[in-house]
C-alpha cells in the first residue's frame, strides 16, 4: 500500500473513531464544547504519532527479537503511560504555552484506547516502520477530524429541545450514528 | 459503609450498571455487539479481568503508595489482560479471532480501571469480589442485551438461530457502525425512561 492511500484508509474509510469503535470515552466526553475537544484532537495527534513509533521500534526490535511477543499488551501500556508523563514533564518545561492549551487532556491519554489500539493494529497489519508512521498520524488526524465535527454538532444540540430521557449521552449517540453514516459515503475508496 | 456481600453485587445489576449509568468502557460495547456471542464472550472476559484486578487491588491496597496508585494498578490489569488473552487464543481461537483488537483493550477499558481506583483500593476483598462480578456481570448483560438487538434486527437471527425465516430481508445499518451507535444511544433512552420512574 503507497502512503496516499494509508493516508485516506486511515482518515477517512477506517476512521478509528467512527468505524473502527476506539477511543469513545473522551469522544463523547470531550465533545460538549469546541475548545476543548480541539484540545483533545492535538494532544492526542501529539502521543498518537509518538506513541506509534515508540512501540514499532520495541516491537521490531526488543519483544520479536527476544521471542517475548506475548507480553505485547504490558509493554505498550507501559510505553505509552511513560511516555505521556514524560511529554507532559517536557511540554511543561520547554513549551507552557501548548502545555496549558492541552491541559488535563494529556494525563487522560493513557487510558484512551485509540492511542493503545492503532498501536495494536499498526503491528496486527505488519506495516513497515515508514507505513506504521504515516497510519499513526492518519489514525490521529481522523481522530481529531471526527471530534471536532461532532463538537460542532453537540453545541448546536444544546440549543435544541431534546426530549428528556434522550439528553445528552444518548442524543450523542445517535448524533455520532449519524456522523458515522456520513463516513460511509468513503466506504470502498481504498 | 456497612453493606453486604449480596448489595454490593446487586448494585453493578442496575443501579450502576455499565455502560448505562456508568458511562465508561464504551468501546468495546460499540465495537463487539455486532452478535449476542461476540457481546458475551467479550462481556466474560471483561468479567474475569474485572474480578481478578479487583482482588488483587484490593488485598495490596496497604501497599501499594498512593502516588504511584494508577501505575500500579495498570501493570495488575495488564497482566490480566494478556492472561486472558492468552486463554482465549488457546480455548476460544474462533471468538478470539471475532474480538480481534479489543482483547488487548481491555486493558485500557476505563471500567476495570475506574472499579480498581473507586472501589477495591479503599475496600476490603471480599466486597470487591461482589463489585467486580457484579459490574462484570452487569457489563455483560449490556453487551449481550445490545448485540442480541444488533443480531435480531440486523441479520435476523438470535444467537446463530433464524428468526424471521428466510424471507426476511437483513437489515445491514444495524451490523454496521453507524447502527452501533444509535442503538447504544436509543438503549440509553429506555434506560433513561426506565429509571425516570
Amino acid at each position: 500500500m503507497g502512503y496516499f492511500e494509508i493516508i485516506i484508509s486511515t482518515i477517512f474509510v477506517n476512521n478509528i473513531l467512527l468505524a473502527q469503535f476506539l477511543g469513545n470515552c473522551p469522544f463523547l466526553g470531550t465533545s460538549k464544547k469546541m475548545e476543548t475537544a480541539v484540545g483533545m484532537s492535538m494532544a492526542v495527534i501529539f502521543v498518537l504519532v509518538l506513541a506509534g513509533i515508540i512501540t514499532w521500534i520495541l516491537y521490531a526490535f526488543i519483544l520479536a527479537s527476544a521471542g517475548l511477543v506475548y507480553l505485547r499488551t504490558i509493554a505498550f501500556i507501559l510505553v505509552i503511560a511513560s511516555l505521556v508523563q514524560f511529554v507532559e514533564m517536557f511540554l511543561k518545561k520547554s513549551i507552557p504555552a501548548l502545555y496549558a492549551g492541552l491541559g488535563i487532556f494529556l494525563p487522560l491519554i493513557t487510558t484512551n484506547c485509540a492511542v493503545m489500539g492503532a498501536c495494536v493494529l499498526n503491528i496486527d497489519q505488519e506495516l513497515t516502520f515508514m507505513q506504521a508512521l504515516v497510519a499513526s498520524f492518519g489514525y490521529a488526524v481522523g481522530f481529531g477530524i471526527a471530534l471536532i465535527l461532532f463538537a460542532g454538532v453537540r453545541e448546536r444540540i444544546m440549543l435544541a429541545r431534546v426530549p428528556q430521557p434522550l439528553r445528552d449521552t444518548s442524543i450523542g449517540l445517535v448524533t455520532a450514528g449519524i456522523i458515522s453514516l456520513t463516513f460511509f459515503a468513503f466506504k470502498g475508496m481504498v | 459503609m456497612a453493606k453486604t456481600f449480596t448489595q454490593e453485587f446487586v448494585k453493578g445489576l442496575w443501579e450502576e450498571i455499565p455502560p448505562f449509568r456508568l458511562v465508561l468502557g464504551l468501546c468495546p460495547v460499540l465495537g463487539v455487539t455486532t452478535t449476542m456471542e461476540n457481546g458475551i464472550g467479550m462481556g466474560l472476559a471483561t468479567t474475569f479481568v474485572l474480578l481478578c484486578s479487583n482482588i488483587l487491588v484490593a488485598s495490596l491496597r496497604n501497599i501499594i503508595p498512593p502516588k504511584v496508585r494508577i501505575a500500579c494498578f495498570i501493570i495488575i490489569i495488564a497482566t490480566f489482560g494478556i492472561v486472558v488473552e492468552l486463554l482465549m487464543q488457546a480455548y476460544t481461537y474462533p471468538l478470539f479471532l471475532k474480538l480481534g483488537v479489543f482483547i488487548p483493550l481491555i486493558v485500557v477499558n476505563c471500567i476495570v480501571l475506574g472499579r480498581a481506583e473507586a472501589f477495591a483500593y479503599k475496600n476490603g476483598i471480599l466486597p470487591s469480589i461482589a463489585d467486580g462480578l457484579g459490574i462484570g456481570i452487569g457489563f455483560t448483560l449490556s453487551l449481550a442485551a445490545l448485540g442480541g438487538l444488533r443480531e435480531i434486527i440486523g441479520p435476523g437471527t438470535f444467537y446463530g438461530a433464524s428468526v424471521f425465516g428466510p424471507s426476511f430481508e437483513p437489515f445491514t445499518f444495524m451490523v454496521q457502525a453507524p447502527g452501533a451507535f444509535v442503538g447504544l444511544g436509543l438503549m440509553l433512552c429506555i434506560m433513561n425512561l426506565a429509571g425516570s420512574k
